[in-house]
């Protein structure tokens, strides 16, 4: 509990999710780590009017919402991204669809977005890291699609080194050089070798660093996206 | 075993006291109403012949040319005349005949009115009907109406003796031939008599039923026995066609179901006992819950893979290259994915195509010992074709795995085709065919 007395001022989030059980069970969880749950939604109108009522830090929305039980919180994830850039958001998938998580890393400048599986809410501690992750600007892929991703051993990937592997799993769920570094029990400096590496191989553009770690999760999202489209 | 028709009841030895009779009369009652409906109808081409009948005399090359003239009316409207006529006589026939009725030849449907003109005139069981129309309006009504006053006629008999009471001295009397009655103890005979014609009565109107009905029947449910069976064989096709889609609907319900109900409350109970294992001091109190939340955590990513296995979400959701690719990523060899497919698909060719895929991957990974493999998905034409290539070591066989005959089994059902190629030393390459229309492009 301490942990959250740390974070002033209190994130401010708007919840979307049409199972009336799930929606008072995730909003209890939020409250008790300290998160403000101002409204929630059934739907994705309900979640753009909640939106700019509330003007919140963070979004959380499900996927799969009425009417047609498709794709709308995403649709409507994306959406909010474009107008707002700096608006937080990460959204809950039933399954691993990783064209739903390039979407969605795709929009805005991919900072501050997660792509989670639903299940992820019973891993407690570990889903409000990652809330807390997405909040702070970082990009939180659910540690699953990482796993099915580098499982295939093809296109870029198979350029990568099974360490170098590992550490772009941990780029992809949010953490910094310096958390990998401390469980992987390695230097930082060895960190950011393995990372300058990955970039390298990856060829990914000189930008800032925090953009390269995006555009890195990117490259595996798509690399299936363009090979297979 | 009781009678199925009124010819089979005629053996019986209690017909005059069955229920036969009454059947047999309902129908001959029927007979005559539906040959009205008949008659009535034909009249219109006939029209030439009655010209000839009441208006004439005309001049002998008139006649012949009315009496072709209305040949030709009733043989070009005959075949739309018999749709009413046919139809009405189906459903009578059910009165005499509980053997079951089939169907009627199906029409190929689409096309619009011409193109159910053009297969209305090609059909020989239409032809077939306006004979039965044109015997209906003429021949069969006769031995209904012989069989209707059989009946009146032992009904004065049998009523004569109240008759002849009621009328008094007034000189009234019932007759047969020559034979009088006009006192009550005369009429004692006439009574008897109607009796037996009664029972006879039975016997003859459940014959001209029987006759009727057998003849309703060869003329209106197919010919031979080999149309009546390839009419059935489509039938059954049909039928099975339905129940596939049936079958299909369903499973996307209990997957729907079982999403936004089972799936949301487990999902709900373990996000509880994980906040429950975090409130508890540690002591075996947490250590209880916290094998609790394990054992819900398990059975969240059970129920994800049966509901997976019941109906892939990514199918319904994202349409069949998605749910290839996904089919792609879980495969242990490398798959390749080629996808021309726009727009969504109906949703059994989807699924049929899905199934093919996963069943054509799962061999590969079983059996072929190749080290990659590619799916191929278009459409064309109104067909899907779904092609699964291997560079493994052949020799596939549909007969030594139920796999590849379910699959077939399957494809057939959706009225597709597969195809297998697979020389030993390989490739295999497996074809399916579906015919489908893009629902969206």
């Amino acid at each position: 509990m301490q942990e959250h007395k740390q974070l002033a001022p209190v994130i401010r989030v708007v919840l979307a999710e049409d199972g009336v059980l799930l929606r008072e069970g995730l909003a209890g969880l939020l409250q008790r780590f300290g998160f403000h749950v101002v409204a929630s939604a059934g739907d994705a109108a309900g979640l753009h009017a909640a939106v700019a009522e509330h003007e919140p830090d963070l979004v959380v929305t499900d996927i799969r919402m009425p009417p047609s039980f498709t794709d709308e919180g995403l649709r409507a994830a994306v959406d909010l991204r474009r107008t707002r850039p700096g608006l937080a958001v990460a959204v809950l998938s039933q399954y691993v669809q990783h064209a739903y998580a390039a979407d969605l890393l795709d929009s805005g400048d991919g900072r501050g977005v997660g792509y989670l599986l639903k299940d992820r809410v019973a891993d407690i501690e570990e889903f409000i890291a990652a809330l807390r992750r997405v909040c702070s600007g970082a990009t939180v892929v659910d540690p699953q699609v990482i796993s099915q991703l580098l499982r295939r051993r093809r296109d870029p990937l198979a350029a990568l080194s099974a360490r170098e592997q590992e550490v772009l799993a941990f780029i992809a769920s949010g953490h910094s050089n310096a958390a990998i570094a401390r469980t992987l029990v390695v230097s930082e400096a060895a960190v950011g070798k393995h990372v300058g590496n990955i970039f390298a191989k990856l060829r990914l553009p000189q930008a800032d660093d925090t953009n390269r770690r995006v555009l890195a999760v990117l490259a595996y999202l798509r690399g299936e996206a363009y090979s297979r489209g | 075993m009781s009678p199925q028709t009124a010819l089979e009841a005629l053996a019986g030895r209690r017909l005059p006291v069955s229920g036969w009779p009454w059947r047999s009369l309902g129908y001959v009652l029927a007979t005559l109403h539906a040959a009205l409906l008949a008659a009535a109808l034909l009249a219109v081409p006939a029209v030439p012949w009655w010209m000839v009948l009441a208006a004439g005399p005309f001049p002998a090359p008139t006649v012949a040319l009315l009496i072709v003239l209305g040949f030709v009316l009733v043989v070009a409207l005959g075949p739309l005349i018999a749709v009413p006529v046919a139809a009405t006589s189906r459903w009578r026939l059910a009165i005499v005949d509980r053997r079951p009725a089939g169907h009627a030849r199906r029409m190929p449907g689409g096309g619009g009115v011409a193109g159910w003109l053009r297969a209305r005139y090609a059909d020989p069981a239409a032809w077939r009907e306006a004979g039965y129309a044109c015997l209906l309006a003429t021949v069969m009504p006769a031995a209904s109406v012989a069989a209707l006053c059989t009946l009146f006629l032992s009904y004065i008999f049998l009523a004569s003796p109240v008759t002849i009471a009621l009328m008094g001295s007034s000189g009234g009397y019932v007759a047969l031939f020559s034979w009088r009655a006009s006192t009550v103890p005369q009429s004692v005979p006439f009574f008897f008599a109607g009796l037996v014609l009664l029972v006879l009565w039975s016997y003859l109107v459940t014959l001209v039923a029987g006759a009727d009905a057998a003849v309703t029947r060869s003329l209106l449910f197919g010919g031979g026995p080999e149309e009546r069976l390839r009419a059935e064989l489509t039938e059954v096709a049909a039928s099975r066609a339905r129940l596939a889609g049936a079958f299909e609907a369903e499973r996307r319900r209990i997957e729907r179901d079982l999403h936004d109900g089972a799936q949301q409350k487990l999902v709900a109970l373990t996000m509880q006992l994980g906040l429950a294992r975090l409130d508890l001091p540690p002591g075996p109190a947490a250590h209880a819950v916290t094998a609790a939340h394990e054992q819900a955590r398990q059975l969240m990513a059970d129920l994800r893979d049966l509901i997976h296995g019941i109906q892939p979400q990514v199918l319904t959701e994202l349409g069949l290259p998605a749910a290839l690719s996904e089919l792609a990523d879980q495969a242990p060899v490398p798959v390749t994915v080629y996808s021309g497919l726009t727009g969504r698909l109906p949703g059994q060719a989807e699924n049929t195509a899905y199934f093919a895929a996963a069943e054509a991957l799962t061999n590969v990974a079983k059996h072929s010992g190749a080290s990659s493999a590619s799916v191929t998905a278009r459409a064309a034409g109104g067909i899907l074709v779904l092609e699964v290539r291997d560079d493994g070591r052949g020799g596939a066989d549909p007969a030594t795995g139920s796999g590849l005959t379910g699959l077939a089994d399957r494809v057939a059902v959706a009225g597709g085709r597969m195809l297998l190629s697979s020389p030993p030393g390989g490739p295999t390459v497996l074809r399916v065919e579906i015919p489908c229309k893009n629902t969206s492009s």
